[in-house]
């Protein structure tokens, strides 16, 4: 972009610092005008700090009057010395800018604070990992707050209720999801009830999360009720892992579905009627020639859903209630998971009066949830890379 | 291990469109038949009824009758998936299964319709496709790399041998050069002829020095406008056809007036 | 072939049966039961929220109650919910959206190649982070650097209904909340919006360049129409994100009664940060009450997730999207 059509009719238009006259870059402002306005902006700007302030020197403010500063005063400069489309370009490129790094702030601050709070105290306690919050209590914590105690307790109930959790939810969804991509790629003839399901799949897709954890706690409070019994014991029961699983579920078919499909169609047709043209069954032709082409995709599809419920903390604080004790089975007594034990050890810490072994625990919980999420996410990109059925290479 | 084709009143309908009216035609075993005509005249949707490959699009159907050997392959009870396995088609462009080795890929009518076999006896499938299709010496020593890796000439004769592999008595094959270069094609053409000793072969092609160059008869499609049914114009000889066709527009098409 | 070959000669070898038939019945019918699970999972959802909500939505029918327990009416308990949901939301996208749009252009267009791949990368990887998260960081980093901003907002626009409250000392209000909610449908709305950019046919922007267009005027003459409808729907997306969005709020937001004052601690609250702090201890007519706030919390997404699918399939023609 050195040129612009404009300029070319402009040849005596002033030059400065330029040595030889040429048509084609006339009219231009010179390189350094950007430097010259930067440093108008940042001085400006920190003398209106200065004075606003009424003494006390904000740097956030300085920073944002100089970039409001530095914009304007570009516009201004290029409108004068090139032209109006000019400016207008510059100043739609520079606030692209600023947005870019306006949004890079809390971004970058909220992967800091995780990590700046919780690597220290996951370092320090590593038992953390492999500890429940089994017999820790209040005064515990107040120990490790006042008198220096070692930190009790840790997450590895979270964990296990995450993973259980999870796979309950796996289990539930990857069928469903897949089986209901095949109708609609496969079978469907785009129908009513086609244009129905990926209609519904798309409204699944925007449910809440808390209205899922709503859904199952209601589905499986109505099943116990009426099969088992009304007792508060047996209302006790709804609040279990499977609960959580189904809530979860919910949020997880549309995002398998949609992903499922999407790779189910980029299949070519022309590996289907190679099939059939050998005289293979449809549904053999889908098992072993469509599911394993798009299979990195799909399977990638998969990895990033899992990531995403693993993260969810509103369905499974609804259904799954709040154990201090580690429990692998889904089928009975409360779970905790990861994210809900964030949750409660920030909202209700252990020890109301001293709350910061509590805060510890829920950045350390914290960070091991984003890198597993992190971890996730990575897996399916090095499965749709690394399983890709390979191209045409010759 | 061959089979004569009949056609007898056969039309093809997309749902209400009629596409092809009335197509009457014998076709010999053992011998290859070109079918020539413009774009659009229903050449490839005819091939298609011939192994009811056409039924995998939606609303497409037949009426008449087709027969394999005096048997009517739109009969109440036939199976589309015992037809697809007496008559292979091979398209237009070469579609190797990307998942599967070479090897694999000949093997690919067996092995997806579940059928066991030993291991001499795979090998013995193997090597004759791949003779057969003029490919064995070329990829012997890779059998067990993908598909996709070879050039396109050569993806579409796997794609042949692996149609042979499963003893068809009757070949498709859509335009099964126009996206391979001329050295390719030739290849193609010669195992064309090979390929006539035992099957029969039917071959769709715009490409008129081609059908002149590999069928011993031709058929010429034609279409009387847009939204009109394709009908089958002429069949004979493709020497008479070529050099000597009844139709008027048979003549200006193959002598390049119109089309 | 192999099989039939032995068949006697006088039967047909077309009708001959061939293995696997059955299969595909099976198959095709497992396929269709999976798509019937899925609408009748939606169809319980809806369900089961009416039913569970008709004791709190009309007491006198429905429940033993006169009337509820939090309110006299469901109405007057559940609006204020329903207002503060609507303003967080409506905040935060007010904030997100032009900074979303602006990254998918700076990643789309403006960055270069060795820039725009990682940045593009780590945004994807920014919409994967959990919400809990994005809440304990707006909880503990975020209400603490707001307050003197909130402070002077309130100083100098407190004319202003929205800023007319007392700032407070925590920053724990529900302009926080929102956002929070902004930063955290950031990736979510920019990923949407480069993936519709960076689709723009290329000689559309060429053909523009070529007529000597500036990088902006190309943008707004090709980009934007193209794209203009993608933009809505990924909005009406991150919008029924925000608006069912639990954690965020409710580890950030010291929830109260309904005001206008969007910088005041201890006003406001939203639907599903009132479910969160409340369902686990709930039961009988204030479980009621909360599954009925989560079906009006479900009617309003619907309704925003149906304008948005809406707008996209009106515009699908002109865009040239497919």
């Amino acid at each position: 972009m050195t040129t612009s059509t404009d300029t070319t009719q402009r040849g005596s238009a002033p030059q400065p610092g330029g040595t030889r006259k040429n048509s084609l870059t006339a009219g231009q402002m010179p390189r350094w005008t950007w430097i010259a306005v930067a440093i108008g902006a940042l001085v400006l700007a920190a003398g209106l700090t200065a004075l606003l302030g009424g003494g006390s020197f904000s740097w956030t403010g300085w920073l944002i009057f100089a970039a409001v500063l530095y914009i304007v005063g570009m516009y201004v400069t290029t409108y004068a010395i090139e032209n109006k489309r000019r400016a207008t370009d510059g100043i739609w490129r520079n606030l692209v800018w600023a947005a870019f790094i306006l949004a890079l702030i809390p971004l970058v601050s909220v992967v800091w604070t995780v990590f700046a709070n919780g690597l220290p105290t996951l370092l320090a306690n590593p038992q953390l990992l492999w500890t429940d919050m089994g017999g820790v209590t209040g005064a515990d914590d107040i120990a490790t707050q006042n008198e220096g105690a070692s930190l009790q307790g840790g997450f590895l109930h979270g964990l296990a209720g995450t993973l259980m959790i999870t796979l309950m939810a796996t289990i539930i969804s990857v069928p469903i999801g897949l089986l209901t991509s095949i109708f609609l790629v496969e079978y469907s003839r785009g129908g009513w009830f086609s244009r129905s399901i990926v209609f519904f799949v798309d409204v699944m897709t925007g449910i809440p999360s808390i209205v899922a954890g709503l859904f199952a706690f209601a589905v499986v409070e109505l099943f116990i009720t009426t099969f088992i019994g009304e007792s508060p014991r047996h209302v006790q029961m709804i609040k279990m892992g499977l609960t959580a699983a189904i809530a979860l579920s919910v949020l997880m078919i549309p995002v398998v579905v949609r992903s499922t499909e999407e790779m189910l169609r980029v299949v070519p047709n022309e590996l289907r009627e190679a099939s059939y043209a050998l005289g293979v069954r449809k549904w053999r032709t889908i098992f072993k020639v469509v599911l394993p082409t798009a299979m990195s995709g799909i399977a990638s599809g998969i990895t990033l859903a899992i990531a995403r419920v693993t993260g969810e903390t509103a369905p499974i604080l609804v259904t799954a209630g709040y154990a201090a004790a580690t429990n692998w089975n889904p089928f009975s007594e409360w779970m905790t998971a990861l994210p809900v034990f964030i949750y409660r050890q920030l909202m209700n810490p252990t020890a109301p009066a001293a709350g910061l072994p509590s805060a510890d625990r829920a950045w350390a919980a914290a960070l091991v949830l984003i890198v597993i999420v992190m971890l996730l996410n990575l897996a399916a990109r090095i499965i749709a890379k690394a399983f890709a059925p390979k191209k045409t290479g010759r | 291990m061959s089979k004569r084709i009949e056609a007898i009143d056969l039309n093809v309908y997309y749902g209400n469109f009629l596409a092809v009216e009335g197509v009457n035609i014998n076709i010999e075993p053992r011998s290859v038949t070109a079918f020539i005509g413009p774009s659009g005249c229903g050449k490839t949707t005819f091939l298609r009824t011939i192994n009811r490959m056409h039924e995998v699009l939606p609303g497409a159907r037949a009426e008449g009758r087709l027969l394999l050997d005096g048997e009517d392959v739109y009969a109440t009870g036939v199976d589309p998936v015992t037809v697809r396995t007496q008559v292979g088609m091979v398209f237009q462009r070469p579609n190797p299964f990307p998942t599967m080795s070479i090897r694999d890929n000949i093997l690919a009518g067996h092995k997806l319709n579940g059928a066991r076999m030993s291991r001499s006896e795979a090998d013995g499938i193997v090597e004759k496709s791949l003779r057969g299709a003029n490919l064995w010496n070329e990829v012997k020593d890779r059998l067990d790399k993908p598909g996709s890796g070879l050039s396109g000439g050569q993806q579409q004769r796997l794609c042949i041998a692996r149609s042979i592999a499963v003893e068809p008595d009757v070949i498709l094959m859509d335009e099964p050069c126009s996206a391979l270069d001329p050295i390719s094609t030739l290849a193609i053409e010669d195992l064309i002829n090979e390929l006539k000793n035992e099957f029969t072969v039917v071959i769709v092609t715009h490409n008129m020095q081609q059908a002149a160059r590999v069928a011993d008869k031709t058929a010429f499609f034609n279409i009387a406008g847009t939204g009109k049914p394709g009908k089958l114009i002429e069949y004979d000889e493709t020497s008479v056809i070529f050099n000597n066709p009844a139709n008027k527009q048979t003549e200006d098409y193959v002598s390049g007036r119109f089309g | 072939m192999t099989e039939t070959a032995t068949e006697p000669a006088k039967r047909s070898s077309l009708t001959a049966s061939r293995g696997g038939a059955a299969g595909d019945k099976v198959f095709s019918g497992l396929a269709l039961a999976a798509g019937v699970i899925i609408l009748m999972v939606l169809a319980f959802v809806a369900i089961f929220l009416v039913v569970e909500s008709l004791p709190a939505l009309w007491p006198e029918v429905f429940s033993d109650e006169e009337s509820i327990e939090s309110a006299d009416t469901f109405w007057q308990y559940v609006w204020p919910l329903m207002a503060g949901t609507l303003i967080a939301s409506i905040i935060a996208i007010l904030l997100a959206t032009p900074v979303a749009v602006g990254i998918a252009l700076y990643i789309s267009h403006y960055a270069p190649k060795s820039v725009a791949t990682p940045v593009g990368y780590v945004i994807d990887l920014l919409a994967a982070i959990p919400s809990v998260v994005f809440g304990a960081w707006g909880m503990t980093t975020l209400a603490g650097g707001v307050v003197p901003l909130y402070k002077w907002l309130h100083e100098y626009l407190g004319w202003i209904p929205l800023f007319g409250g007392d700032a407070g000392n925590t920053g724990r209000a529900l302009l926080t909340s929102a956002i929070v909610l902004a930063v955290m449908i950031l990736p979510i709305i920019t990923s949407l919006c480069r993936e519709i950019f960076i689709q723009t046919p290329k000689l559309h922007e060429e053909a523009a360049l070529a007529l000597g267009a500036t990088r902006w005027e190309m943008i707004r003459m090709t980009v934007f129409p193209f794209a203009r409808a993608g933009i809505i729907s990924s909005i009406m997306l991150g919008l029924g994100r925000a608006l069912g969005e639990t954690m965020a709020v409710t580890l950030v937001l010291s929830p109260g009664i309904f005001s206008w004052s969007i910088i005041t601690s201890g006003r406001n609250a939203t639907i599903p940060s009132e479910i969160a702090l409340n369902f686990p201890e709930a039961f009988g007519m204030r479980q009621s009450e909360l599954i009925a706030a989560g079906l009006m919390l479900f009617i309003i997404t619907l309704v925003v997730n149906m304008i948005a699918r809406w707008i996209v399939n009106r515009h699908k023609e002109f865009s040239g999207a497919n």
